[in-house]
């Protein structure tokens, strides 16, 4: 036996010992409904490794399980039952449940459609079309505990690789295998790995670029917090396939969940001899360091991220030359994605023809997507590449939320675009999604209903893009503002009509003439939505009318005489523009109205709207 | 914790810090992030100060650096900092209305972020990763999921009677 099946062997008794095995989801969302609460209740009440009546069962606190929606969720895979919207009273019932093996009626999922109660999580329809490879431990092992990993198949590729095979092929079964980047500009992995792997020096980086800056993501953030040992078992084959022995993984400040949790897996890794010095005994070495960036979007760009690890302010260089010949401290740099790296581990278990059999002919395997927005099911995704819109809306998404109608996904975050309607059929791979406008990007999947503004959202963008700017070069700083100006008189209603043409022409200077990918994608969401959505923006313009309802300027909330004089809205109201007596309609004042919509939400027979 | 008046800064802590993480350049952000969580913002000499310790800094550079990254503040911040998401999930989901709301509620004008009692500071930042749970706050580090303008008002004032009680 070799080691790694020696430790496999004694992690999988481990886990039997701890019996029915309670999985509890302590994702960054879960979290937030208290999952910890929870597991402290359930251990409290003796499920941790404990006997209750003769049965053995254990807690198990683990990473996302992707239906955020449904948060706080469980799942009990030896009893086959998943439970969701738990919250610390259902405790008691729960471990009920464990010792009959009897599921809590009220704790089932139900189908929205169907009104059914569904016991077994595969069988809800969130989770019947995906298909996960990179998460495929999320939510199935304690993030803390090495023993869970291992007993889940963690280190086993890179173990193969060390025993079995040359750098040369590791690289060969990465390139058959198709995988391309999955921070955004889908560059073959393979390709990235041989241009290092040949660049001469005696000392070579691997980065893990874990900045996930666009707004509306967290995959890269849910994959760190449920399985770490993936994220460095793939850092490692990738560098002793290019031939480094120290690595940087640099993770935005907003997540010290993820922080955290890396931290304690680098350290048990290290103890467990497989990372650090002779790894395996295999003679090879290779350190993990983990940064911390500040919050500065344009540090996922890999230039600019490379200068914020050697301590700069974090601005793009120009290329060439590229990280692959000359990166972090002058040396040769591998730098991959958290996805991208957590995707090696598989191909090399199963082998490159495994990972090509998923997804279309230019882009293979799965991909994640942060799945958000007015729609039904928010949550973590993973799919085969190829998957169409209308499968992750609808079937995946269970659709737009209160019955509303679909209008545009926005799709690849402040450097991607919208699709519409007409794009529900469309395949999402690299291609497919560069030609509508738009691109995969790192896998924010925003999803709008007739309630969102276009105008608005492309304002929203142009915002993020010209705050986040880092001002080097001249067409992204001045020409971002510009169109930032621009899109704010639409949104007040003062744009005029020439303003249209104006904003296209300055939209495609900075997409030419920007140093960056922040500049020569910041101009996407306004190409693709003046692309799609014409008629909106001239409605904003000529019309002064926001035909979604949502521009303030153009919004005035009124109480219409359906009011009952309940007093609820004039209480609510933050600042106090609600008046009115008792079981008299009320009446808003406009001038002090900030539009929150507070009040909309409080009346209990719907007597206020938006004019 | 105490209020750190603006003006005084303890260098001890300063060099603690800076042992700490090491005094290298490439450890600046880190250090930075350091006397951030000590003194709750980055106060204009700790900046100097630390500019004129690490070689290859100057005051000027490390003020740079400290000016770049969204996540320095140079200004004191509350008690209470109340972080509102405005990541385009958090965004379509109306996180904008809810900052109105309460910067209405905390008397928040012209660009103003801080009370002046120094109790609350309102900041906006660009996804907490909890975007299933849209729109989401957080203060002081937990995160409350789902906000309404209700659920706000409700937050501020348990912290508000609190504080009385206190
Ligand atoms: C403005 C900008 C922001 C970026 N942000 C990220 C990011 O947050 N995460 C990421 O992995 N890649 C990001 N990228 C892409 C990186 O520059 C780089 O291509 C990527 O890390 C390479 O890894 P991959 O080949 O595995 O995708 C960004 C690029 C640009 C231009
Ligand atoms: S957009 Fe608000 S948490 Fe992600």
């Amino acid at each position: 036996m070799t080691v790694i099946q020696d430790k496999q062997a004694e992690a999988k008794k481990n886990i039997e010992a701890q019996g029915t095995r309670v999985l509890v989801c302590a994702g960054t969302g879960c979290v937030a409904c208290g999952a910890l609460e929870i597991i402290d209740e359930l251990k409290a009440k003796g499920v941790n490794v404990s006997t209750i009546q003769s049965q053995k069962m254990t807690v198990v606190t683990t990473g996302c399980h992707g239906f955020c929606e449904q948060g706080v969720m469980i799942l009990i895979p030896d009893l086959g039952i998943n439970y969701v919207k738990v919250q610390k009273e259902d405790v008691d019932d729960i471990i009920e449940s464990l010792r009959t093996g009897k599921p809590v009626e009220r704790l089932l999922y139900v189908d929205p459609k169907t009104n059914e109660k569904i016991e077994k999580r595969e069988e809800i329809n969130f989770y019947k079309k995906q298909k996960r490879t990179s998460l495929i431990n999320v939510g199935q092992i304690n993030a803390e505990e090495l023993n869970d990993a291992i007993a889940f198949r963690g280190y086993e590729a890179l173990e193969k690789v060390l025993n079995k095979m040359t750098p040369d092929e590791v690289v060969k079964e990465v390139t058959d295998s198709g995988l391309r980047g999955r921070g955004g500009g889908g560059f073959p992995t393979g390709k990235k790995w041989m241009f290092t792997r040949a660049a001469q020096g005696d000392k070579k980086y691997v980065i893990c670029n874990a900045d996930e800056g666009d707004p509306g993501a967290f995959m890269d953030g849910s994959l760190m917090e449920g399985d770490p040992h993936r994220l460095l078992e793939g850092m490692a084959i990738a560098a002793y396939a290019v031939g480094s022995d120290e690595a940087y993984i640099y993770v935005r400040a907003e997540y010290p969940l993820s922080i955290r949790r890396l931290k304690i897996a680098i350290k048990q890794a290290e103890e467990a001899g497989l990372l650090g010095k002779n790894i395996l005994g295999k003679g090879f070495n290779f350190e993990i360091h983990i940064k911390e960036g500040a919050g500065a979007f344009v540090c996922g760009e890999e230039t600019a991220l490379i200068a914020s690890i050697e301590g700069e302010r974090g601005m793009p260089r120009p290329k060439p030359p590229f990280p692959a010949n000359k990166g972090l401290f002058g040396k040769p740099t591998l730098i991959n994605n958290v996805e991208t790296y957590a995707n090696v581990p598989g191909i090399l278990l199963n082998g490159s023809g495994w990972f090509a059999s998923f997804g279309t002919g230019t882009s293979k395997g799965t991909k994640t997507f942060a799945l958000t927005g007015d729609i039904n099911n928010t949550g973590l995704i993973e799919v085969p590449m190829g998957t169409t819109l209308r499968e992750i809306v609808f079937d995946i998404g269970g659709g737009l939320r209160g019955g509303k109608k679909f209008k545009a996904a926005q799709i690849g975050g402040p450097s991607g675009g919208c699709l519409t309607e007409e794009h529900l059929d469309l395949p999402l791979d690299y291609e497919n999604l560069c030609n509508a406008g738009a691109m995969v990007g790192s896998g924010g999947l925003v999803i709008m209903s007739e309630d969102t503004c276009i105008v608005e959202i492309a304002r929203f963008f142009a915002s993020f893009t010209q705050r986040e700017s880092c001002g080097k070069c001249v067409p992204c700083r001045e020409g971002t503002k510009q169109i930032l100006n621009i899109l704010e008189r639409f949104v007040a209603g003062k744009g005029e009509m020439k303003d249209l043409d104006t904003l296209e022409e300055l939209a495609i200077a900075v997409k030419d003439g920007s140093l960056c990918g922040l500049g020569k994608t910041a101009p996407n969401p306004v190409l693709s939505t003046l692309k799609y959505f014409r008629d909106e923006y001239i409605a904003h313009i000529r019309d002064k009318r926001c035909p979604a309802g949502v521009c303030t300027a153009m919004k005035k909330i009124v109480i219409t005489d359906k009011c009952i004089g309940c007093t609820k809205c004039a209480r609510t109201c933050p600042v106090n523009a609600i008046s009115g007596n008792v079981k008299e309609q009320h009446t808003i004042d406009q001038t002090k109205c900030i539009k929150c919509e507070a009040c909309i939400g409080v009346c209990p027979v719907k007597a206020i709207v938006k004019e | 914790m105490s209020t750190q008046s603006p003006s005084k800064v303890d260098f001890a802590k300063v060099d603690e810090i800076i042992q700490s993480c090491g005094a290298k350049k490439s450890n600046v952000i880190a250090i930075l992030q350091k006397v951030q969580a000590t003194f709750r913002y980055l106060p204009e000499d700790a900046l100097t100060y630390i500019g004129t310790k690490i070689e290859g800094l100057s005051p000027a550079t490390v003020y740079g650096i400290a000016t770049f990254y969204n996540q320095f503040s140079l200004n004191p911040k509350g008690k209470y900092e109340i972080k509102v998401c405005d990541g385009t999930a958090c965004h379509v989901r109306g996180s904008m209305p809810l900052l109105n709301a309460l910067k209405a509620k905390l008397n928040l004008k012209d660009g103003k972020f801080t009370t002046d009692d120094m109790l609350f500071s309102v900041d906006i930042v660009s996804c907490l990763g909890a975007c299933g749970l849209s729109p989401v706050i957080v203060v002081n580090g937990k995160v409350h999921p789902k906000m309404t303008t209700d659920a706000l008002n409700t937050v501020i004032d348990v912290l508000l009677q609190k504080e009385r009680g206190e």
